[in-house]
Formats: C-alpha cells, structure tokens, sequence
C-alpha cells in the first residue's frame, strides 16, 4: 500500500524505457523471446531491444495483421513474441488474427498496445483506443493488462513471458505518475490494494490509477474513506477481491481510461451484478471518440480526473444510504 | 488394364474417403476438397518429411492449409497415412469430432495450424519458417492457398513479408480451381496468380494440377531455391474427380446423399482403370 496521503510525482523514465528494460530482461532470462515490430519501434521504445538483440528483432513493416499470423507461427516452433503497435491497430488492426491464428490456435503470443487512451494526446481520436478492450474482452482466453507504472511493467512483463497463452497489454509511452516502490511484487489477476477504506471502493486501472488516489485524499478531508484497488488485469477480473471490496463498502466507483462500454467499468459491472449488486458509477469516458490535446486537456476534456471520481463517490454513497 | 502407381492410388483413396466422409456428415466443402486432393496425395505420398507416428516431430516439414475449409480432404490424406484410425472419418464435422469442418491444432494429429480465416495461414506459414530458420533447421513449410484466398489483402502481406525475410523454405500452391463461393474469380475479382506472385519477389508458375510427377518435380525445384519463397499455382478443376461435384457449378459446400457418393466412388475406380483418373474423358 501506498502512503495514506498521495503525492503524484511522474517518474523520471518515460514507460515506454521501463517496458523496454523489461523486455531485455524477459528476453535475458529466455532465449525463446522475440521483439516484433510494426514501424513504430522508435514510438514505442524497442529500438534499444533491436540493437542488443538484433538477431531476435524483426520490423516486419506496416502490416499489423501479418505481424499477427506470423508471431503465431513462431509460437508454433516454440518462440515467445511480442508484437508492438498502437493500442488501436493492436486491437482493431488484429481482433482476428489475434481470435484464430493466435487464441482459437492455442498459442503463446504477446500483444502491446502502445498509446493506450488519452496518452495518444496529439495524434488524435484516429489514435486514440478507448474500445481496444472491448473489442478484445470476449475473445476466450486472452488476458488483458494494463501497467500502472514502470515498476509494474519491469515486474509484470518478465512473468508474462514465462506464462504460456494470449496476453494484450495496453500502457502509454510518456511518463506516468510513479506508484510503487521499488521491489513491489505483482500476481497476474490480482488486483493490487493500494488504500484501506470502508465508505466507498474505487477500482481504477492505468493513468485512472493515481487521480483514483488523490480522489481518496479529498475524499478522507471530508470524512470519507475510500478503499482504493489497482485493477492492473481487466481480464480475467480479480472478481473475488471485487466483491469483497463491494460487500464492505457497500459501494463502488470504477475509474479507467478507456470507454465506460467493453473496459474494467463493464467487467466490474458484470461481477458486481451478478455477485454483488451495490450503487455503482463508471468513470471513463462517456461512449465518444478521442480528440487532439495534449494528455491533460483530454484528462479533463473526458472528465477523467480526482475530482470526478470524488462526484460519483459521493453520488454512490448517496444512493447506498438511500437503501 | 492400367498400371496405378502408389501416388495416384493415394490422391483417388483420398477422394474416396473424402466424399465417404462429407456423405456420413451430409454435406462438406466438396469442390475445393477434391481439387487439392493430388497435391495433397504428393505431399504425403513421400515428398513430406514427416512420421505419421510422431507428428509434432521437430524436424519434420510442415503444412499449412490456409484454405482451412478444405479440412476434410487433409484429414482423409492424414488418416491414410497412419496419423490417426480410419474410422475418425465417421465423425467429421459431428458433434464433438477431432476433425472439425475448419482445420484445428488442437484437435488433430499432423495438423501444424489452426486456419478458416483466410488469408491468416499464409502468414502463419511465414511465421513458422522464420522460426525454423532462427532455429538453424531445413525442414520446409508448405501452404495450401485458394485462388479465390488471394483476395484476401493479408496474402499479400505475408508475400511481401516472406520475399523481404527470403524464406526459401516457403513454399506455397495456389489451388487454381477458378471458382469460389458465390461464382468464378475472374467475374469477383480475379488476376493472374502467377503474375502477381512474380511481382512480389517470388519465384512462381503453374502447373497442371493433378500431374503428380509435374507436382513433385516443381516441389524439388522450389526446394533448391536460395533467395526467395516459390508459389506453385495449380491449374485445377473445383470438384475435379468427384462426378456429382463436377456436374454442379456452385459445389463448393454440397449436401451429399448415399447414393451420390457410391456414383463418385464408383466413377473414380472406372477412370483408374480407364486410364483417365482423375478428370475423365472430357478434360
């Protein structure tokens, strides 16, 4: 856990640096790692994986579904790759290849979404993927991730690649707010408790996850505790901390980067629903497509901030003690 | 009375199994079964390195059958050869069969990819043949493609990928049976195979589809290929060998009765023994 009062403070090291050190430890600790490309390898940082391992580097241009079949096809002689692109090609460009060739086939292939959200800032609503987990949630099998920070992504990238199956891992490219300490430890579809509460949960993933914090810190100068969880895996949920968090708190506000349709806000509505149905909100981005703005304007453009998760704090603890 | 070698015994055993297998489900993609049936019959007749036995063996060749519809044909060549019982024909595309209508890696023995998405094997092909080669191996890796496949943009993709990476152990057929679901190629959108595949760096031309020997001789061509992957299109006929197919135009999926698969197995015995297996005397 986390200091009770939150300070946000960005790391020094864009992510998409830490990702890339991750990678060359995965590919370190086994021979079988491979890096593929899709000419954004200077976007999303495996340059320096290319020059350390050029031998186990491909950019195989700008064909996103190719890229797709043909990591599958390496899996099959035993290669674990890792495929990069946008978040919105990763997903769009490749939802079938990424169904047949690679989770209907039952093979070993890792998928990065780079850019994931509003940290597409500048390059607009063309780029910008607040449906990649919807449109990859209800394909069997596949886990989905997002990292929270770059001591996550160095931690969590190396055990994916020991882990046998699909994976997609969306995650910006820029510095994000810093989260963990060094040396934390993290369990693929277990959500992280970050903050200890009893009026409200906050479940929040990706750059949601520090405003859910500083949301908390507000919320407790008026007297009300949030329990705040990383939900780092969307899928499969972490659906038995969920609704535990939702029958203590009696409440629950969902917090991500994504469209409040197909992300973490649906699987906790669904979980919830169905194991535990309390007042919930879902902060995200209300079913509209991205625009150009640098990653604040859209934070705010999109209502992604503290103090929207705070308005609905209050908005579901309201309605609990209507009950 | 014709001498019938073992090849062409082999590609008329897998048409027979192949419609005794579609007849038991009732219905099956016939067409584009029976006009891969000789270069399967090639393949698993002795040019594939592989062991029926063994078939995740590491050293084997692999194949790809990127027209994944065409399952049945495959599974008719695999079980012909030992990689399972015979009598798992019974149950193709039946409830809880391991030979499924699409072909799948995790249902069937000697199958090397799951495929029904064209387009997607070809990739999965290169993919395969780039990791052969990381891994210092020879083994080749063939792909069955359909021409009507070809218009799928991820083909050509993966061909752009493949010449780039020259991955001379690629080789891919086209089965050129002019036809797909809703009519011909050339009236849906068409074009030279050969052509297109000269175009994109690799080593390409056409064959008569079911002349094993011309078959086997291109395969031992491509194989000495240094600098690029190679296409062998196979001029074929949709349903060729299989009369009740060869009447009907649109037979690429066809209910089959009892009564017309013994007719197709009875004629394709008559054409043995008549010397004009597999098309009959009017090709």
């Amino acid at each position: 856990m986390t200091d009770r009062f939150f300070q946000a403070q960005p790391d020094k090291q864009d992510m998409r640096d830490a990702y890339c050190d991750a990678l060359l430890a995965a590919a370190e600790q086994n021979e079988r790692v491979l890096s593929l490309n899709c000419d954004l390898s200077g976007s999303l940082g495996t340059g320096r994986f290319c020059a350390q391992f050029p031998e186990r580097s491909f950019n195989l241009g700008i064909m996103e579904a190719n890229a797709c079949s043909m990591a599958a096809g390496l899996s099959v002689t035993g290669y674990v790759p890792f495929v990069h692109s946008f978040a919105v090609f990763s997903s769009r460009r490749m939802a079938d290849q990424i169904f047949l060739s690679c989770a209907y086939a039952g093979l070993n292939v890792k998928i990065i979404g780079g850019d994931a959200g509003v940290s597409a800032a500048v390059n607009g609503g063309t780029h910008m993927a607040f449906e990649d987990l919807g449109v990859l949630r209800s394909i069997v099998g596949l886990r989905l991730f997002e990292p929270t920070d770059n001591v996550m992504v160095k931690a969590l990238i190396p055990q994916l690649a020991t882990q046998y199956g699909v994976d997609y891992i969306r995650m910006p490219r820029r510095s994000v707010v810093k989260i963990y300490d060094e040396g934390e430890r993290f369990t693929p579809g277990e959500a992280k408790l970050l903050r200890e509460g009893s009026d409200v949960t906050i479940i929040a993933s990706g750059v949601l996850v520090s405003e859910a914090l500083l949301a908390a810190n507000a919320l407790a100068e008026t007297g009300i505790e949030a329990r705040v969880l990383d939900c780092f895996t969307i899928q499969p949920l972490d659906t038995k901390c969920v609704v535990e968090s939702a029958r203590t708190t009696g409440c629950v506000v969902t917090a991500e980067n994504h469209n409040i349709i197909g992300g973490l806000g649906s699987a906790v509505a669904e979980a919830l629903g169905e194991f535990a149905p309390v007042p919930m909100e879902r902060v995200g981005v209300k079913n509209a497509f991205g625009e150009v703005g640098s990653q604040n304007y859209l934070m705010d453009r999109f209502n992604l901030r503290a103090k929207d998760i705070c308005g609905a704090a209050r908005r579901v603890i309201a309605r609990k003690n209507e009950r | 009375m014709t001498q019938i070698d073992v090849k062409t015994r082999l590609s008329a055993d897998i048409r027979i199994s192949t419609i005794r297998a579609l007849e038991r489900a009732g219905f099956g993609h016939i067409g584009g079964s029976m006009s891969i049936a000789d270069v399967l019959a090639v393949l698993y007749g002795g040019e594939m390195r592989v062991r029926p036995q063994e078939p995740d063996w590491p050293e084997r060749d692999y194949l790809v059958l990127s027209k994944g519809h065409c399952g049945p044909a495959l599974y008719a060549a695999l079980a012909l050869k030992g990689y399972f019982p015979m009598d798992w024909l019974d149950t193709v595309n039946q409830p809880g069969t391991r030979l499924p209508s699409h072909c799948d890696r995790l249902k069937t023995p000697g199958i090397d990819m799951t495929t029904g998405s064209l387009g997607q094997g070809i990739s999965a092909a290169a993919g395969i043949a780039l990791g052969l080669r990381l891994q210092g191996k020879d083994s080749r890796v063939f792909c069955i493609l359909g021409d009507g496949e070809l218009q799928e943009g991820q083909v050509w993709e993966a061909a752009a990928a493949a010449e780039h990476r020259k991955l001379n152990r690629l080789i891919a057929f086209v089965d050129e049976n002019k036809r797909q679901l809703d009519g011909y190629v050339a009236d849906i959108c068409g074009g030279d195979p050969v052509e297109k595949f000269r175009a994109f760096g690799w080593n390409a031309l056409r064959v008569c589809g079911w002349d094993l020997a011309a078959i086997s001789r291109e395969i031992h061509v491509a194989s000495e290929q240094s600098n690029a992957p190679s296409v062998i299109v196979l001029e074929t006929i949709k349903g060729i060998g299989c009369s009740f197919a060869e009447r009907e135009l649109a037979n690429h999926y066809m209910v089959i009765s009892k009564q017309m698969a013994d007719e197709a197995v009875a004629e394709i015995e008559r054409r043995l023994l008549a010397g004009v297996y597999p098309a009959g005397e009017g090709a």
